[in-house]
């Protein structure tokens, strides 16, 4: 164990990350400011990907994979079969790429993705993971009573539905494809990707029409 | 480590609550944390692997009480004291310490963008055959490795059904520790939720955990 914790933090803060203690604040501008005056990082650099992180990347470049994979056979053959390559074909990806996989959801099979030992997230299609997936709560009970997590997103599931949980303990990233709902056979890939919400790519929600 | 970060089965967590119109972030404290992550996990010595362990190796008391950035930046810091990169007066001051050189970022404004996608490809073709093939029945080792590992305590011991073959990839056990990629084929494995979590689960209902071959055994 190390033995060079230097912890000063405050404990106002609540564990939902709403309550934002001003003393980490300034401790992470001391050490951004110090890493820039070593070099170590650029500051220009940071400020990119900031952005990226607010404003680029996000669950809405997933929604047109499943909204692809809805409206064009091919793309979801090739989808089911290379996640990764499927989904640079849309653009999300340079040179780097996630080990992506995607689980299709089916009327007698719903997939849930977690990662019990941190917070792995499909960032690329995804975006960052909101506070609930990084839970305790989510990640301890997820494996284990995954129809009453699916509860609490207001989700009940019959007996007749296989539920999978994908614990996301490697390199590999999950996406789950949620059902294309009823009501939405006139519908464009635009219309249907403008449906597709961040929790049912998760697994804790179905699409629903409008 | 069986730390308090293998959470999977653990009771007393209350419910999830999702919270409605969430931000990317909640301060922007939060935003520098991670970017300031990223671009040290350019430096040599700065990898996935260990930055987890990082995070699993604060106290238990903080692992519960901090915000996920909290975890981050603590444990970005506990890293680069350990590693060297700064001193904890440097810090504290907030300034670098007399007579030390300063360094040119690897990551610049001009190629961030490898930076901001998701970690490159851990896949690493060493020519091995796989001991295990889709459909085989394994157990998962009843093992206790004080280092980092990715075998969640909630499946050693248990039988599951190899799933599908992903190919060698980078072992964290070993990477955590900078001992090497020793990478290994890398499986999806199916435990059904009965196994797991006894009789009263739905016979249908599986957990599927990507494991390294060294987690393994035939069964």
């Amino acid at each position: 164990m190390s033995g060079e914790h230097h912890h000063d933090h405050d404990h106002d803060h609540d564990h939902g990350g709403q309550d934002i203690p001003s003393a980490t604040a300034l401790r992470v501008k001391a050490l951004e400011s110090l890493l820039v005056e070593k070099g170590l990082i650029d500051p220009a650099a940071l400020d990119a990907i900031v952005d990226a992180y607010e404003t680029k990347i996000g669950p809405r470049n997933g929604a047109r994979v499943v909204a692809r994979a809805w409206t064009d056979p091919a793309y979801k053959a090739r989808l089911m079969q290379d996640a990764s390559s499927a989904i640079s074909e849309i653009g999300f990806t340079g040179s780097e790429r996630p080990h992506m996989i995607v689980v299709e959801n089916t009327p007698g099979t719903h997939n849930l993705v977690v990662c019990t030992l941190c917070s792995c997230y499909p960032w690329l299609v995804l975006g960052l993971p909101p506070v609930w997936y990084k839970s305790t709560a989510y990640r301890s009970r997820a494996v284990i009573d995954p129809r009453g997590v699916l509860n609490d997103f207001g989700l009940t599931l019959g007996d007749d539905v296989a539920v999978r949980v994908w614990d996301s303990t490697a390199e590999t990233r999950y996406l789950v494809l949620p059902e294309r709902p009823e009501g939405t056979e006139g519908m464009d890939e635009e219309a249907l990707a403008a449906l597709v919400t961040r929790d049912s790519m998760v697994g804790v929600a179905k699409v629903v029409a409008p | 480590m069986n730390g308090v970060h293998d959470l999977g089965g653990m009771h007393g967590f209350g419910p999830v609550r999702p919270e409605a119109n969430e931000p990317v972030f909640h301060a922007p404290w939060e935003g520098r944390v991670i970017a300031m992550r990223r671009l040290m996990g350019a430096w040599p010595g700065y990898n996935i692997d260990a930055g987890r362990h990082a995070i699993e190796r604060l106290p238990p008391v903080d692992y519960l009480g901090f915000t996920y950035y909290q975890k981050w930046f603590q444990s970005l810091i506990d890293q680069m004291i350990a590693s060297g990169t700064i001193t904890p007066q440097e810090l504290t001051s907030g300034r670098n310490a007399a007579g030390v050189p300063v360094a040119t970022p690897p990551i610049t404004i001009a190629n961030v963008a490898k930076s901001i996608a998701p970690v490159g490809s851990f896949q690493r073709d060493t020519g091995a055959n796989p001991r295990f093939t889709a459909g085989d029945t394994v157990r998962a080792r009843n093992i206790h490795p004080e280092g980092h590992t990715r075998l969640p305590r909630y499946v050693r011991g248990h039988i599951g059904t190899i799933e599908r073959d992903h190919g060698a990839h980078v072992l964290p056990d070993s990477n955590a520790h900078h001992q090497g990629e020793a990478p290994q084929t890398l499986y999806t494995v199916r435990f059904a939720a009965r196994e797991l979590w006894g009789s009263a689960r739905n016979e249908a209902d599986a957990v599927y955990l990507d494991l390294w071959e060294s987690y393994l055994d035939p069964a």
